[in-house]
């Protein structure tokens, strides 16, 4: 698209950005190679894509006439919040153009009698819970990088975090959608109280990374903010007995609001860290167990009971935060972990698998005996009461091979979750990262549902295209003709044959 | 060779029995998800017509078709896992009997869907009714990790998985939960459960319904979290008025709390019933949507509630209702026509609330459609997912009216 890729622009390349620039205001595209290498990957760094020309469209009408534009022009296009994602999602190649939404970030309604809000894709997580609080209301889902991460983006991703067992991820708490397609049409899914309106459109939306259209108005579920909350802190000798204490807790039938796991490697990258915590350095392990609700005294009950739990299954100690300040210290190193292991080395993969919870001990061994083979550094923080695993490989790309081995490493990390009854991620997403590891938990007919199902939200597989779905793996499915192609009758050939997808730069002959 | 030779040949003998359905549709009985599968791919291949059926206690088994698909032999619980709180259970088991399978190993479904107790999983799946507990556990799919069903053309389609979080792929599961059976016929569902809890409690207050809507919305301004919240119609609960029935699961602890917070914002009115006393008014309630020949529900904000209840008596009577308050939630239960309910849905959907039918006779689906009165844009996007998982149209669905 750029004419040269990363090295330059063409003309057709300028003729695009003056077109997008006609909608959006020139300032706000990017063509220049400087710019667009800010955009060249998102939290992952073992991605990297530049894009062709980034636009950032500053409200709804905006969107929807750079997406028209591009759709009359067959160019495919990527939708971007802040670029926190972890799998390679958010990325787009050079012959595509990056539509990054950030300057949608307005909270548009909330509307405490009903617990909603609507808010745009642009909106940063924690923005909306401090909107909400005066009104003594917050939103949930509260990824790690909730302090940068979009709304959007959480749409995209269907995007967990710590409070999402006891509350349900982001596909939870949306309850309706304004969405552009890629064809421009602007449609609404589901219904304000949150009922489907017909199939579930808004939940089949949810997650789907970008592939079935821009979501430019969200309706999220606000919840009342706890009155009582309990925070332990209980550490581990040995990193079975704390995965053993995790199905304990579970089986208890009181479910905590968080219940995170940190093992040595980790806890050590935070206490050397400016979010040090207070964490026993000693531990194999900590769990994080937070429990709250709207009744003081049940909150302390059920706290008493979930520590006796702990001790019952092998914690050496278990401390209660004090107060407000020491429980957000606690969850400071938690929540900051990802941060402080980027001490540790030059590089970091953060991994994402599921497993059921009762595995947790023989998978986190068998990881640390891939660490091993490896000669690797893997820390592992994770949300150990849902189950979902985030092994964190550092290392220094520089060095030689290196890479090659964290991906190898990698690989059979998600081998032995998929082997203990798994799957290869809970909330960051397939994006590109994943790809590869799709056909090993979905079968051609499942693969090929998908992607008929992309077809029908995204009939030329325009946005963010060669992500999710590994199209060589899917087999033949009624009405797609050919697995490579796509193609579905003899317009959509037709008007395929323009994309700039199969023929790079063939957008700007015009 | 005839359709039920060659059901025969393909499934062998026990899959048929001819004689059974009212209407003389020779009903099969698939004994395996493949052999779904192996029969749907031949219908589409034969322009045979397929109408599903579970147990026949929800929707009536009246659609016309070739022939009638009961899941009732894909009635195995492949495993239930207390440890990690999930279970895999094949959609054509009763709902009485897996629960009690649960409860064996100390889990629990936290759904309690309307219909006769034997109702099948698939069944409560496929139209995604909950009842009350979807107040404090939420709607059918989220008690979800994963379902397989067979599409129309006779592909096994798996999504999710059994895990507690899954972002792998697009989620397919949502499409066939509360797709009515549209997009395929789900055979296999792995299940999220909860811990079978310690204490469970359930007051009522009787009154007028403007009262208990009053109460109802104090309840909810002192933030009683209750497991459910009830409104219902003095037939429903088979009282002299109408009835805020609230329930509580959980640890002692939070039972105890709860329930005194919910005396103090209601200043002691509510009566406490017995175990036994309980579980009758929750059976009867549910039991009670199975009797009536229509059944839809509507979905609307919290506060429109009182409103959306106004309206249903004025176009429909009120005489079986049961309604969530706090989420906004109500299904209604009775006789009506073909015309009120085409206009009650234009009503609502001028209010921007979508009505959905749950039951009712095929000459009344079919002209009034489970869903209908869709937004701009919408329509199609649900017809283009029909095709796909549908090619031939061999799935007996009414999707939309024919209005």
């Amino acid at each position: 698209m750029t004419g040269g890729g990363e090295g330059g622009r063409g003309g057709r390349g300028e003729s695009l950005a003056a077109a997008l620039g006609e909608i959006v205001g020139a300032r706000h595209v990017r063509t220049a190679l400087p710019e667009r290498i800010t955009y060249a990957r998102d939290g992952l760094p073992t991605h990297r894509r530049v894009p062709g020309v980034v636009v950032l469209p500053g409200s709804r009408d905006e969107v929807v006439a750079v997406v028209r534009l591009l759709a009359a022009l067959g160019v495919p296009f990527v939708p971007r919040g802040a670029g926190t994602g972890l799998s390679g999602g958010a990325l787009a190649n050079d012959d595509a153009v990056l539509m990054v939404l950030t300057r949608l970030n307005r909270i548009l309604a909330i509307d405490p009698r009903n617990r909603i809000a609507v808010v745009e894709p642009g909106v940063v997580n924690v923005r909306l819970s401090a909107a909400a609080a005066p009104h003594g209301l917050y939103y949930s889902p509260d990824p790690s990088s909730q302090t940068a991460c979009t709304i959007g983006g959480n749409v995209a991703e269907n995007a967990g975090g710590p409070h999402c067992l006891k509350y349900g991820v982001t596909a939870t708490h949306v309850l309706g959608l304004e969405v552009v397609l890629a064809d421009g049409q602007v449609v609404e899914l589901g219904s304000p109280g949150g009922e489907p309106w017909g199939p579930d459109l808004v939940g089949l939306f949810v997650g789907s990374e970008g592939n079935f259209g821009i979501a430019t108005r969200i309706r999220v579920r606000l919840l009342p903010v706890p009155r009582a909350i309990r925070t332990l802190l209980a550490d581990f000798s040995a990193l079975r007995t704390a995965g053993e204490a995790v199905s304990a807790v579970i089986a208890s039938g009181i479910v905590p609001a968080a219940l995170e796991m940190m093992d040595q490697s980790c806890i050590n990258a935070v206490e050397d860290s400016v979010y040090a915590a207070g964490y026993p350095r000693d531990a194999a392990a900590v769990l994080l167990v937070e429990l709250d609700g709207c009744r003081e005294e049940a909150v302390a009950a059920d706290a008493d009971t979930i520590a006796g739990i702990l001790r019952a299954h092998g914690a050496r100690d278990v401390l209660s935060a004090a107060d407000a300040k020491q429980r957000e210290r606690l969850w400071q190193g938690r929540k900051k972990a990802f941060g402080a292991m980027g001490r540790l080395s030059r590089d970091l993969v953060v991994q994402d698998a599921v497993v059921p919870r009762s595995s947790l001990p023989d998978v986190l061994e068998a990881i640390g005996r891939i660490a091993a083979a490896y000669g690797l550094t893997v820390s592992n923080v994770f949300h150990a009461g849902d189950g979902n695993l985030h092994p964190n490989i550092s290392f220094d790309g520089r060095v030689p091979g290196l890479k090659a081995r964290v991906d190898q490493a990698s690989g059979e990390i998600m081998a032995v979750c998929i082997a203990a009854g798994g799957t290869i991620t809970g909330e960051h997403g397939i994006g590109l990262d994943k790809l590869r590891y799709m056909p090993l938990i979905f079968d051609g007919d499942a693969l090929a549902a998908m992607r008929a199902v992309r077809l029908v939200f995204d009939p030329l597989e325009r946005v963010n295209p060669g992500k999710v779905v590994p199209v060589h793996a899917c087999r033949e499915w009624s009405g797609v003709r050919s697995a490579q192609w796509g193609v579905r009758s003899a317009a959509d050939r037709d008007r395929s044959s323009n994309s700039a997808l199969r023929i790079p730069h063939s957008a700007f002959e015009s | 060779m005839s359709l039920v030779d060659r059901v025969r040949a393909l499934l062998g003998d026990d899959a048929v029995d001819v004689a059974t359905t009212p209407d003389g549709v020779p009903r099969v009985a698939p004994g395996s998800p493949d052999a779904v599968a192996l029969l749907l791919g031949t219908a589409r291949e034969e322009g045979w017509r397929v109408r599903v059926e579970g147990a026949g206690t929800w929707l009536p088994a009246d659609a016309p078709a070739d022939l009638a698909l009961t899941t009732r032999r894909l009635d195995k619980v492949p495993a239930i896992e207390p440890q990690d709180l999930s279970a895999t259970a094949e959609a054509g088991i009763g709902c009485d009997l897996l629960r009690q399978q649960l409860a064996d190993g100390g889990t629990w479904l936290a759904l309690d869907p309307p219909g006769l107790a034997g109702r099948t999983l698939g069944s409560v799946v496929a139209t995604a009714t909950a009842g009350p507990l979807r107040q404090g556990f939420g709607a059918v799919r989220d008690h979800l990790l994963g379902v397989t069903f067979v599409t129309g053309d006779g592909r096994l389609v798996q999504s999710g998985g059994r895990v507690m979080k899954n972002v792998a792929g697009y989620d397919l599961t949502k499409l066939a939960a509360g797709g009515f059976g549209a997009f395929g016929v789900i055979v296999l569902v792995h299940l999220r459960l909860r811990a079978l809890p310690r204490a469970d409690q359930t007051l009522v207050l009787e009154g007028s319904r403007e009262d208990l809507a009053q109460v109802a919305e104090d309840i909810a301004a002192a933030a009683v979290q209750p497991a459910a919240h009830e409104l219902m119609s003095p037939a429903l609960a088979r009282r002299e008025r109408w009835m805020l029935a609230v329930r509580f699961a959980g640890s002692a602890a939070l039972v105890s709390a709860e329930e005194a917070a919910l005396r103090a914002a209601s200043g002691g009115r509510f009566t406490a019933l017995r175990a036994d006393e309980a579980h009758a008014l929750w059976m009867r309630a549910a039991e009670s949507f199975a009797t009536r020949p229509v059944t839809f529900r509507v979905g609307g904000l919290p506060d429109s509630s009182d409103e959306l209840m106004d309206l249903l008596q004025h176009q429909v009577g009120d005489e079986w209702i049961s309604a969530s308050p706090g989420i906004g939630a109500i299904r209604w239960g009775g006789e009506t026509t073909v015309d009120r309910l085409r206009r009650l849905r234009r009503t609502l959907a001028g209010l921007e609330v979508p009505l959905t039918l749950e039951r009712a006779p095929w000459p009344v689906r079919a002209a009034v459609g489970h869903f209908g009165a869709y937004r701009e844009g919408v329509g199609p996007l649900v017809a283009g997912l029909r095709r796909t998982f549908d090619p031939g149209d061999a799935l007996v669905v009414a999707v939309e009216g024919t209005e």
